[in-house]
């Protein structure tokens, strides 16, 4: 490259760019800093987009938008070798324009930038490029102009809009600005200088130990901070801030769950140990031998088959998607995407689920809290997320949920799941003294520091500021080179244990894995992203995309060499020390030496109080004589039961090639299937079924039967699909209000005691689980809003032959249709009560017993071919499965109501088609199999009934209890209906 | 024994189930990292087939495929130029195809590694979106798509797959020299709006290749539907062979007959 040439150019370029150089040295010096634009030539659908988002946050604005995509480059480059770089790596030429010219921040109207420190994951392709062209050494960095031309309006007007469009649309300060004229490129961080910092703490009385917790965001409880007090006192010394913030982390809500650990007062009766007491107590009693790891490691693991086991991990990611909600969903499938290659030596990635609990997006806009965002705004960006996400690591995404309740405005529930495939030799770590501690992956920035102890308060409006660096935005890429390094690594034997870098990061990961044995850590050999980060931020630091794997000494080179070969970071920041102590260096200075023991069993339970009183809710007044086929169209619409389609169909669902049930299904591959099934293992046919259940609005009655319901629906979904419910395994995923508040923990109690009682009968275990507390909302006015109590619960069947499976959609005319299960006047909570606006009381209940026994049947007579076509009952109960299973197919069915098992308790035809009561299941049956059928139910003494045909006009007939015709709807008109619901609100 | 070099890069995500596709019609496939062919540890020549999979290779940030183009036209140029002088196949599926319109080697009017003629657009809808759709097969000289019976049936899952020519010249020389292999339809072969043509691409074009027939690329993914259980409907349709295994097992036996 020539150097020294002089560019006039520069002479207009801002010169605040450029710190610390004369105009001189600046004309004189490289690097040169070069701004290239690029623009679309062609139709821009993303311009297109926001134009059509601008008309929805505020009415009467139109507007023309213009995007530019903008690339700041500065290196040793001449204005020829930027064009150059333009044209060959930039620009499209078939639908693009690029100008090269000298960098001017904010030349262009509204010019949107990431803020210093978030993480740009386009910026390492092109890196590659430059070095492919010979250019090494440029410093990157991206962002976006926006041009608007407002319609019909003053200059005025036109300002007060784009300020809304930029604060409603384009910028999230938690990680963008609007870059103003002349601000620096680059930022150049600061080097760290070396300072040990002393807290002072054993000198300190009670209130000011309070003081310095909360202050230091340690959230730490006053008996903790005064056992940490102690235990310095016998030391004789203060602790160091490294020390401290390793406290904080390790005895975090999110890393102890302190709340279920504690002991808890339910109206005298005392609870220790809440999910010791329940969930694990379950799991323990029915030791069911195929259940291979179970709550101990990153993930549960069940057996798949003689060579493989499959683990599964859901985890929640709700506050960071409050705040931002692209990155926070995306980060949270990127997180628990870690817990599979965290579990065991490492599982292959074979499937993510997503379930988002979401405030209406119809929601209007001055019923959104000030510091909230639109419910459309989060919806749009946790679904961009998980898809940008997923995708990218290949792997598919298909099976989830969105739920829609008003409760969930101002703290919206994200949750994300993996399944891994990992070989059954490989489900045990070995921690010894003498193994070195190797970090693999992403660098390590500021991201997310008080990530863990953040997660434990309560989201108040002053979080984004407190908390700006709470929320990234990850880079899959990262993930996945990552991802293909570790299982590579994993089967060459390469390494002992390893575990995920997630809440707390390298505090977290590694004085985990090492909490018995200890370690020794140089936190100085941690590769960085930027200078001047210190060892307690580098220790606590919760950078995305990294894994800690401890490795013996001779393996350790041929491991840096894979990592190397594949473009992935990996340096030995430690060792294991068989000392039992955590001892941290920084240079060579020691800056924590703790005892692991005290470290990790110190905390202490909390001890709650918690009350039940079971609220008092009414049925609300349905008129009589209702057009039900009308009604029907109705609840096909509402936000839960409408196709989630747009969603969906954003996700790969079928990438590796493995899918065996897609999340749609029947003619038009438009109908909801009830669970997705993958083959993992290419050329078997044995299978894994996945499903999920949640009734949040049940819990507002009694989150026990909340619990009840969502695992009976989880259950269903699998069944339903063919699975055999002796080989289903759950997952937990609670998601609560403050356990502070008496009434709201005892709601916990009650759900957690729920899933003992009810997988007891279904004789199903938990392998995993996850809670997340506090998810409230305080307002301006202080008043706090808690969520719907929700319990997410994950289903996992392994299946020998996905191709004894079946799907909701109505195969031929002339087959007959079966209701399983009892119907009882259960509209509590039901979609059709929130349709007549009120919640109700009879909330459905579950007879596990006779549950499963209905299970057994379905299930069996899938897998022996009995039934072709099988379809749960949920959301708007029978109605509505019957409606779906018709326009699915694009065949009809006749239906009396009067068959119905139950029909004597209804006097009003609408409470029958539209209760939601569990442990229900519609079959069609073709004629041939009806002894079959019926012996397999008579031999489980189930109620198993022939409620009518399905039909070749692709009509749904329902006639009532009185033998009048209550419904007639066509196939198509219901199908556009719910196809087009939630897009049409979008 | 033919042997297919299966090309990987950081991002890449479909070439496990493509070296399956590959493994089920009798060739070796074998995985290889672009790294490994730059720093000449494998080299392209063991092969008689190239295939470049789907995924986002480096992440597809800047515009799909377009950092693999640059190494591919950079670091790899002269092992490809002589892989298709000798005659041999190359095959890109979705992001692959990607790669190789934008490194010139589709539509390759004239040689390999033109400057870029077509592309492969933002979809109309502008979002990612995967579904399945029917493929008219064209009379083209591609060795992959011989003796196929449309419609295919084939899933697409990207975001960037609008076909759009740089001219209305190219588009008809496209048509002219009959390098165009697919085109979206319908199950009844009516014009195909959307979501059968499910990204707007100009002329219904999915697939094309060079004028020899040797170097095809396609956005739908035929490694996805090898195995009936894959087919959205096999629980109500009958199916017969996944359609898929047609374009793998075309170019295997031609590697097999001619290579």
């Amino acid at each position: 490259m020539v150097h020294g040439s002089l560019f006039p150019e520069l002479e207009t370029c801002n010169q605040k760019l450029r710190t610390n150089l004369t105009h001189d040295e600046f004309r004189l010096s490289w690097p040169v800093l070069w701004r290239i634009e690029i623009t679309k030539t062609t139709a821009d659908p993303e311009a297109k987009a926001l134009e059509s988002d601008i008309r929805d946050i505020a009415a009467g604005i139109t507007a023309d938008v213009r995007i530019t995509r903008l690339y700041y480059l500065e290196g040793e480059i001449s204005k020829a070798e930027a064009e150059q770089i333009a044209a060959e790596v930039l620009c499209d030429p078939v639908c693009e324009a690029a100008s090269v010219r000298p960098a001017a921040v904010g030349a262009l109207g509204t010019e949107v930038l990431y803020n210093p420190g978030v993480m740009d994951p386009s910026v390492a392709g092109i890196a590659r490029s430059l070095s492919d062209l010979g250019f090494e050494r440029v410093e990157i960095r991206t962002g976006r102009a926006y041009e608007f031309q407002f319609g019909g309006r003053g200059r005025r007007a036109a300002d007060s809009a784009r300020s809304l469009v930029v604060k409603g649309l384009l910028v999230n300060p938690v990680i963008q600005h609007t870059a103003s004229p002349g601000e620096p490129v680059f930022v150049r961080a600061q080097p760290y200088r070396f300072r040990r910092n002393v807290v002072k703490l054993c000198g300190l009385t009670a209130p000011e130990l309070e003081r310095l917790s909360k202050e230091g965001l340690l959230a730490l409880n006053r008996a903790e901070m005064s056992a940490l007090q102690k235990y310095f006192r016998k030391l004789g010394r203060d602790p160091t801030d490294v020390e401290l913030e390793s406290f904080a982390q390790t005895w975090s809500e999110h890393c102890q769950h302190k709340t279920f650990k504690g002991v808890i007062d339910i109206d005298g009766r005392k609870v220790k140990n809440l999910l010791k007491s329940t969930v694990f107590r379950l799991t323990e009693e029915l030791n069911r031998p195929w259940c291979l790891s179970v709550f101990h490691d990153n993930s549960g693991v069940i057996e798949f088959d003689e060579q493989y086991g499959i683990s599964f991990k859901v985890e929640t990611h709700n506050h960071p998607s409050a705040l931002e909600p692209y990155g926070g969903a995306a980060t949270g499938i990127g997180g628990v995407i870690r817990d599979c290659l965290g579990t065991g030596l490492g599982a292959r990635p074979i499937l993510n689920t997503d379930v988002f609990c979401l405030a209406p997006v119809d929601t209007r806009s001055d019923e959104v809290p000030r510091g909230v965002l639109h419910p459309r705004r989060v919806m749009k960006g946790v679904v961009a997320g998980v898809r940008d996400y997923g995708n990218r690591m290949g792997i598919p995404t298909a099976n989830g949920a969105v739920y829609f309740d008003p409760g969930f405005l101002g703290n919206p529930l994200v949750f994300c799941g993996t399944l891994g495939l990992i070989p059954r030799d490989k489900l045990a770590k070995q921690v010894r003294p003498g193994q070195q501690i190797v970090l693999l992956g992403g660098r390590t920035g500021r991201d997310g520091i008080h990530g863990v102890t953040f997660a434990s308060l309560e989201l108040h409006q002053k979080s984004e500021e407190i908390s700006g660096g709470a929320v990234q935005i990850g880079n899959p890429i990262e993930e996945k080179k990552v991802t293909d390094v570790v299982l590579a690594a994993r089967d060459r034997n390469l390494f002992s244990a390893i575990t995920d870098c997630g809440g707390g990061g390298l505090s977290s990961a590694v004085g985990e894995l090492a909490s018995e044995d200890g370690c020794e850590v140089w936190l100085d050999r941690v590769p960085l992203k930027y200078a001047g980060l210190s060892p307690a931020e580098i220790w606590i630091s919760e950078a995305q995309e990294r894994m800690v794997v401890f490795a013996e000494p001779g393996s350790v080179k041929e491991l840096l060499r894979l990592a190397a070969a594949n473009d992935v970071e990996a340096t030995v920041i430690g060792r294991v020390t068989g000392k039992g102590r955590l001892l941290l260096k920084f240079r060579r200075q020691v800056v924590a030496d703790i005892e692991m023991k005290f470290l990790h069993h110190g905390w202490r339970g909390s001890s709650k109080k918690a009350h039940w009183q079971r609220p008092e809710t009414a049925d609300p007044s349905v008129p009589t004589g209702l057009d039900l086929s009308g009604e029907v169209l109705k609840l096909l619409q509402a936000p839960n039961i409408a196709s989630k389609e747009w969603v969906v169909r954003q996700y790969d669902h079928e990438v590796q090639g493995t899918s065996g049930m897609k999340p749609f299904c029947g003619q038009g591959n438009t109908g909801p299937s009830d669970a997705c099934v993958v083959m993992p293992v290419r050329g078997s046919l044995r299978g894994c079924v996945v499903g999920c259940g949640l009734c949040p609005r049940y819990g507002l009655i009694d989150p026990y039967w909340m619990a009840a319901s969502a695992i009976d629906e989880a259950l269903r979904n699998c069944v339903a699909a063919g699975a055999d419910i002796e080989r289903i395994a759950l997952l937990d995923n609670f998601c609560w209000g403050s356990p502070d508040r008496p009434d709201q923990l005892a709601g916990l109690v009650r759900a957690a005691e729920a899933c003992y009682d009810i997988g007891k009968k279904y004789r199903v275990p938990f392998i995993s689980g996850k809670d997340s507390l506090y998810n409230e909302f305080k307002s301006e006015s202080g008043e706090s809003l808690p969520i719907p109590p929700t319990l997410l619960i994950s289903a996992v069947g392994v299946i020998p032959d996905a191709s004894r499976t079946t799907t909701p959609d109505f195969k031929r005319a002339g087959s007959l249709v079966y209701l399983l299960g009892e119907t009882f006047a259960e509209l509590g909570g039901s979609e059709y009560f929130r349709r007549h606006q009120g919640l109700g009381r009879d909330v459905p209940k579950v007879d596990a017993a006779r549950g499963r026994r209905t299970m057994v049947v379905v299930g069996s007579a899938i897998r022996d071919g009995v039934v072709t076509a099988c379809h749960d009952l949920s959301d708007g109960g029978l109605g509505i499965a019957l409606a779906e299973m018709c326009f699915a197919g694009a065949i009809g069915a006749r239906i009396a109501l009067d068959k119905v098992a139950g029909s004597q308790r209804f006097k009003r035809d609408d409470f029958l088609l539209f209760s939601e009561s569990n442990s229900r299941f519609l079959c069609e049956v073709p004629l041939r199999q009806r002894d079959v059928f019926e012996g397999l139910a008579a031999g489980l003494r189930i109620p198993c009934r022939v409620i009518g045909r399905t039909i070749p006009e692709p009509d749904l007939i329902v006639d009532g209890l009185r033998g009048d015709r209550v419904v007639r709807l066509s196939a198509s008109e219901a199908e556009s209906a719910w196809r087009r619901a939630l897009t049409r609100r979008l | 024994m033919v042997k297919a070099c299966v090309l990987f890069a950081a991002g890449t995500n479909c070439d496990q189930e493509s070296a399956y596709a590959l493994e089920l019609v009798g060739a070796v496939p074998e995985v290889v990292h672009v790294n490994r062919l730059r720093s000449g540890e494998q080299k392209l020549e063991d092969y008689q087939i190239l295939l470049i999979p789907g995924g986002f290779s480096y992440g597809d940030y800047i515009a799909s495929g377009r950092v693999l183009a640059t190494e591919l036209k950079h670091f790899l140029r002269d092992q490809i130029e002589q892989f298709i002088a000798d005659g041999k196949l190359v095959l890109g599926i979705c992001n692959g195809f990607q790669v190789l319109v934008k490194c010139g080697l589709l539509p390759a009017f004239e040689r390999p590694f033109e400057p870029q003629a077509v592309t492969l657009d933002t979809n109309d809808s502008g979002r990612y979106e995967d579904r399945w759709v029917y493929l008219r097969v064209e009379d083209s000289p591609a060795i992959f798509t011989r003796n196929i019976t449309s419609p295919m049936y084939l899933p697409v899952a990207h975001a960037e797959g609008k076909f759009l020519a740089r001219s209305a010249g190219i588009l008809a020389r496209l048509g002219d020299a009959r390098q165009v292999c697919l085109r979206y339809t319908t199950l009844t072969g009516d014009p195909p709006a959307f979501p059968d043509n499910p990204n707007g691409s100009e002329d219904d074009i999915a697939g094309i290749c060079d004028p020899s027939g040797r170097i095809f690329g396609l956005m739908p993914h035929p490694e996805r539907f090898v195995r009936r259980e894959q087919h959205p409907r096999w629980h109500r349709e009958r199916i017969d062979e996944p359609h898929g295994i047609a374009i793998f097992r075309n170019a295997v036996e031609y590697a097999r007959k001619n290579l």
